[in-house]
């Protein structure tokens, strides 16, 4: 595995309709550094991550992702938009995190096909081949998505709430997941509540509240003045509030 | 006469004898091919409507291409493709670049392309024959007609295999498509442009009320018996067909206009399926059998 360009971030502001939703955050996550992003809600953990993954442009500053290509990051959101009435096998479902390497009209040989299996009897989903993914519980489809982001092979990896509304047993085996891709030097960045799961699992974590209130060692970071001030956060957006103008001071010296 | 002779003389005999016949079964097996496995994806996609929209949006074009050049068949459909693709193609950038929903916007241009159609037919102020535009004529198939519905088939055949992966990946899971292509927005309009096209064909063997009823009624039917995506997209193909040529040969016997009966045959086949399909047909749920161990 090649090692990744670190994750920088610039000055960079997100949000939505001009309101931000992540304020003026500067810093850098170095490659295969396994990151929790943790934070109460509104507090600006899914708009960053859409920041990461390249579906939300910033409104200000910007992220480097170290010349990595759209299909070098995969993307889990928190609410995965599938079509569960889409009539389209497990199977089918899960080779589509091929695209990069199959593409339009690339075939599906035994390489191919190989895969496939492998990522599904990771993720625990032998035998499921040729279920409609309609027919999934939440914890299985939750299994299917991540045999998928398994398949895309990509080198930084964003999960956006991955075990919510999971039980344990699916959330441990998804975390050993995590752990291989870690290990793998991957980047990986998940937002996540659970904060057990974070200290036994994340070496880094990132606290956000709309601006960053700590970022660094798990273990530094996670601890009660920190949460409290977190929680703290105003979370409404101003309809009145005016410009922003910390863009506006005169620069320092470069 | 015999048993064997009657069923020759009612299903086989119209189409040996007569060259019409042949051609407007021709145009069948072209239109079925290629609208089918279109309204098999309209229908996934939550557009079925969209597709009479379309419909709409391809009349004044045709009116226009008529109004300048007669019953001429190449400006009529050349007419039709330019408002379709227009309308297809701005309604997908609207919805695309800001946050309407694909509806809206195409219902806004498709109003507008038919208000425009209507002002320039009255405009002109001939009281032209569009009869035939609005409820056409598979009888009266020519050469050149044949030919555009045949091409039409062709190219939406190749299209939809270059374009079958980012378009059922789009339609499954339209936030992952693009997170790791570029190709859905392409494939989307690629997609509506074959929606025009085939509409273009059937509008010449249907008229533009009921072109959209080749596509769109094969796929309801497909729906109630497979879950399988290329076993939906063969079955509607073959209802297509068969609704085609059955209405051909109840137009033959019986006089009712060609287009209605090809229609009407797809929608028995269609009530038929939704009582009696293995995939949540009504029999299949009011005696789903005793449930399994496990």
């Amino acid at each position: 595995m090649r090692m990744t360009a670190p994750v920088r971030f610039r000055d960079v502001t997100l949000g939505y309709d001009r309101h931000p939703a992540v304020h003026h955050l500067s810093g850098e996550i170095s490659s295969g550094a396994l990151v929790a992003v943790v934070g109460p809600n509104g507090a600006g953990k899914s708009t960053l991550l859409r920041g990461i993954a390249g579906i939300l442009k910033p409104l200000a500053g910007s992220i480097e992702t170290g010349g990595l290509d759209l299909r070098d990051i995969a993307y889990l959101p928190q609410t995965v938009d599938v079509d569960r009435s889409f009539p389209i096998s497990v199977y089918d479902f899960v080779g589509t995190g091929l695209w990069r390497r199959v593409g339009l009209l690339g075939g599906m040989g035994k390489a191919v096909r190989d895969r496939i299996a492998q990522a599904l009897a990771a993720v625990g989903l032998n035998g499921f081949e040729n279920r409609a993914i309609g027919t999934l519980s939440g914890g299985q489809m939750q299994r299917m998505l991540f045999a998928r982001v398994l398949l895309q092979d990509a080198r930084l990896i964003v999960l956006d709430e991955p075990f919510n509304a999971i039980d344990a047993k699916t959330s441990a085996d998804l975390v050993a997941l995590l752990r291989r891709w870690h290990a793998e030097k991957r980047t990986v960045l998940a937002a996540l509540h659970d904060m057990d799961l974070v200290r036994a699992n994340f070496p880094e974590t990132m606290l956000l509240a709309r601006g960053p209130v700590a970022w660094g060692l798990t273990s530094d970071v996670l601890n009660v003045e920190n949460l409290a001030e977190a929680r703290r956060m105003c979370e409404a957006f101003d309809d009145s509030a005016a410009a922003c103008a910390v863009d506006d001071l005169p620069s320092q010296a470069a | 006469m015999n048993a064997a002779a009657t069923i020759y003389a009612a299903l086989i005999a119209p189409f040996t004898e007569f060259e019409f016949m042949r051609r407007a079964l021709a145009a069948v097996v072209a239109l079925a091919l290629g609208g089918a496995p279109i309204g098999v994806f309209l229908m996934l996609r939550r557009m079925s409507l969209v597709g009479d929209a379309m419909a709409h949006a391809i009349l004044p074009g045709a009116a226009i291409g008529f109004l300048l050049s007669g019953l001429n068949l190449f400006a009529m459909t050349t007419g039709g493709l330019i408002a379709g693709f227009s309308v297809a193609i701005l309604a997908g950038v609207v919805a695309r670049s800001t946050g309407l929903k694909e509806d809206a916007s195409l219902a806004t241009f498709y109003l507008v392309s038919l208000a425009l159609g209507v002002t320039i037919v009255s405009i002109k102020g001939t009281n032209i024959d569009l009869l035939h535009v609005l409820f056409g004529n598979i009888l009266a198939m020519d050469d050149a007609t044949l030919l555009v519905i045949a091409s039409n088939a062709t190219i939406t055949l190749i299209v939809l295999a270059v374009i079958y992966r980012p378009l059922v990946i789009e339609s499954v899971d339209p936030v992952f498509l693009r997170t790791v292509s570029r190709a859905g927005a392409p494939s989307h309009l690629a997609f509506l442009a074959l929606v025009v096209i085939n509409l273009v064909s059937g509008f010449q063997a249907l008229g533009t009320l009921l072109a959209v009823g080749l596509m769109i009624l094969p796929a309801g039917i497909a729906r109630f018996w497979s879950r399988d995506l290329t076993a939906m997209i063969c079955i509607a193909v073959a209802s297509a067909f068969v609704s085609g040529y059955a209405g051909l040969v109840l137009s033959f016997q019986t006089k009712v206009p060609s287009g209605p009966a090809i229609i009407l045959v797809s929608a028995t086949l269609y009530v038929a399926s939704v009582l009696f399909g293995t995939v949540g047909g009504l029999i299949r749920q009011m005696f789903p059998g005793r449930h399994l161990e496990a």
